[in-house]
């Protein structure tokens, strides 16, 4: 048999970047669990049924039901919704406004001085401390954890392209343009912008991949995604006094959660290490 | 030197003031009534006036944050909603514990993470190498808790080796107290581990690279001379730089690790004050957890200028 053309592409881009492709294939399932988590033999993830509560993993209840006599696989599928929306929406949201801070600090003086100090006293917040503070001072919503988690993201995302900034607007081209007499607006989106969309992507996969994690450790200590959406931290939560008789209640988010996890790390380093060969040899 | 120590001190003290300024303007930019929302759904005008008053949202923002700054100059952290009591002295009380889990984490992972860096760095390519690294993204993408809940499972359920849970102060007895930390430490320690190997192989690639390394090893140095000696030296400065940034993980990892392995310690009483909305220990905690990063984090800059003598100011 011939291979085709893309079939061929695939073999040989798995055989360089195997890591990132695996990575890649199980993201790209999660994400199918995800969205056709309805047809996938689930059952209403919030049904309650007191009479059949704590039942191990069988043929009937796949991985086993909870406390409340919910289907636990029904909410595991149904928590890979809310968990990759809110990892992809911080990584979206937090990547827009670090890059709009970070050209504009990047570039004028004055902004620069008094925005990094701010970035330095949010960055010297432990990121969990601050969504929590946050999350104490507001109700349980998926937008407010979002909006926690992208604020404690947002300076690192900054800094980066910060020094991408001051490393390009040195180069010749961009002085050369700045000498023809282009406008900063200009400048920004034709020269430095172009440079600095790659390195953000790559940083946009670990932005993803923490802010999964710290929705999970909100949700895990009480301060996370309101209780009765199932999000895997709160599938864990419920089972925190319950894991010695109990323990697929933490088994089955847990390893979803680190596999998904563990996926866009690996789809990160790949991309990584196709941007910089000579890194990649380092990391 | 004595000029960039005072620069250092100055730049330090102008974050805590920037961080002492977030934390209390979160009060004022959260959408909503802060004082409704502590007070819970089931509370009454009075209990939600009584919280206004207690957190001075009823004063005009400056007064309010001039005296909130003399307050914590003088060391006074505020007073709980829950208990009435002092947050410096519910905060002091949980010290101990807290104190026992990330120093014991921090000083076991330095003494892992490092040397395995530098086995990776030196048999770069290898299994070893490979192993290193896939334990490295494996340890980035465990959450701490699952991780806990795992060595439980093995160690405390199947294998009954060790405690499931508690903590044992350190005046009990030198054992109970390093046997109780042991799966925690673990736990919490395995994601430091993986970013500090990590970083150590790296830096340890490029020192390698260098020409004096290959002097070194003209002259007949000993392998272990020229890793440790003058490899190691040399990739010193990004090492320490990221075991400072990685406390933020541990302070992070702690307050999940206590909840886990029921350790009565800062991070039990954050949870337990989310649970109760008791704001003021929570800005005592973020306040105390972010000093003590920014302070270590100016100790690892000072610690510059002995590690590499080339850095001049």
């Amino acid at each position: 048999m011939v291979a085709s053309p893309t079939w061929r592409g695939f073999r040989d881009a798995f055989r360089r970047h195997p890591t990132a492709i695996a990575g890649g294939v199980i993201l790209l399932v999660m994400i199918a669990i995800a969205l056709l988590a309805p047809w996938l033999g689930t059952v209403d993830p919030q049904a309650v049924a007191p009479v059949r509560r704590l039942k191990q993993p069988s043929e009937e209840f796949w991985f086993g039901s909870d406390m409340m006599g919910r289907d636990v696989y029904s909410r595991v599928l149904y928590g890979a919704r809310v968990s990759l929306s809110i990892g992809i929406a911080v990584a979206i949201l937090s990547t827009l406004l670090g890059l709009a801070i970070g050209l504009i600090t990047g570039y004028i003086r004055w902004v620069d001085a008094i925005v990094m100090r701010v970035m330095d006293g949010l960055m010297s917040i432990p990121p969990v401390l601050l969504a929590i503070a946050l999350m104490a001072l507001t109700r349980a919503s998926m937008e407010n954890v979002i909006a926690a988690i992208t604020l404690a993201e947002v300076p690192r995302v900054t800094r980066l392209v910060r020094s991408l900034v001051l490393t390009l607007r040195e180069e010749p081209y961009v002085v050369a343009a700045i000498a023809a007499g282009t406008r900063l607006p200009r400048i920004l989106l034709r020269h430095i912008l172009p440079n600095i969309v790659a390195p953000l992507l790559v940083q946009a996969t670990y932005v993803c991949a923490s802010a999964m994690i710290t929705e999970a450790i909100l949700s895990f200590i009480g301060a996370g995604t309101p209780p009765n959406i199932p999000s895997w931290g709160n599938i864990m939560a419920e089972a925190r006094s319950l894991f010695q008789i109990a323990g697929y209640l933490i088994l089955f988010p847990g390893v979803c959660l680190s596999l998904t996890v563990l996926a866009i790390n690996l789809l990160g380093d790949g991309m990584r290490d196709a941007l910089d060969p000579r890194l990649a040899r380092r990391m | 030197m004595f000029a960039y120590v005072v620069r250092r001190l100055l730049a330090t003290i102008v974050v805590m003031a920037v961080v002492a300024l977030v934390v209390f303007l979160l009060l004022y930019l959260t959408p909503g009534d802060p004082a409704a929302i502590l007070a819970g759904d089931a509370a009454t005008s009075d209990d939600i006036r009584r919280i206004r008053e207690k957190l001075g949202l009823d004063q005009p923002f400056l007064v309010r944050f001039g005296g909130w700054i003399a307050q914590l100059i003088r060391g006074d952290l505020g007073t709980s909603i829950f208990t009435n009591l002092p947050v410096a002295h519910l905060i002091g009380q949980r010290v101990e514990p807290t104190l026992s889990l990330t120093l014991c984490t921090l000083l076991v992972s330095v003494l892992v993470a490092v040397p395995l860096g530098v086995v990776a760095a030196a048999r770069a390519g290898t299994w070893i190498d490979r192993g290193v690294m896939a334990f490295s993204v494996l340890g980035f993408s465990l959450p701490v808790f699952v991780l806990a809940y795992i060595l439980i499972l093995i160690f405390s359920i199947e294998l009954d080796w060790l405690p499931v849970q508690g903590y044992q102060p350190i005046r009990e007895g030198l054992w109970e107290w390093a046997r109780h930390l042991i799966l925690p430490s673990t736990a919490l320690g395995t994601v430091y581990i993986a970013l500090i190997a990590r970083i150590t192989r790296a830096s340890m690639l490029d020192a390698l690279a260098q020409d004096y390394v290959r002097t070194a090893q003209a002259k007949g140095l000993t392998p272990s001379e020229v890793l440790v000696g003058h490899a190691l030296k040399n990739a010193a400065v990004p090492i320490v730089t990221v075991i400072g940034i990685g406390i933020a993980l541990l302070i992070g990892g702690a307050i999940v690790t206590e909840t886990v392995f029921a350790i009565p310690g800062i991070g039990r009483l954050t949870v337990d004050s989310i649970l109760r909305r008791d704001y003021p220990i929570i800005q005592g905690v973020v306040l105390i957890f972010s000093g003590a990063y920014v302070l270590i984090n100016l100790a690892v800059d000072l610690s510059y200028m002995l590690l590499d003598p080339r850095i001049r100011y």
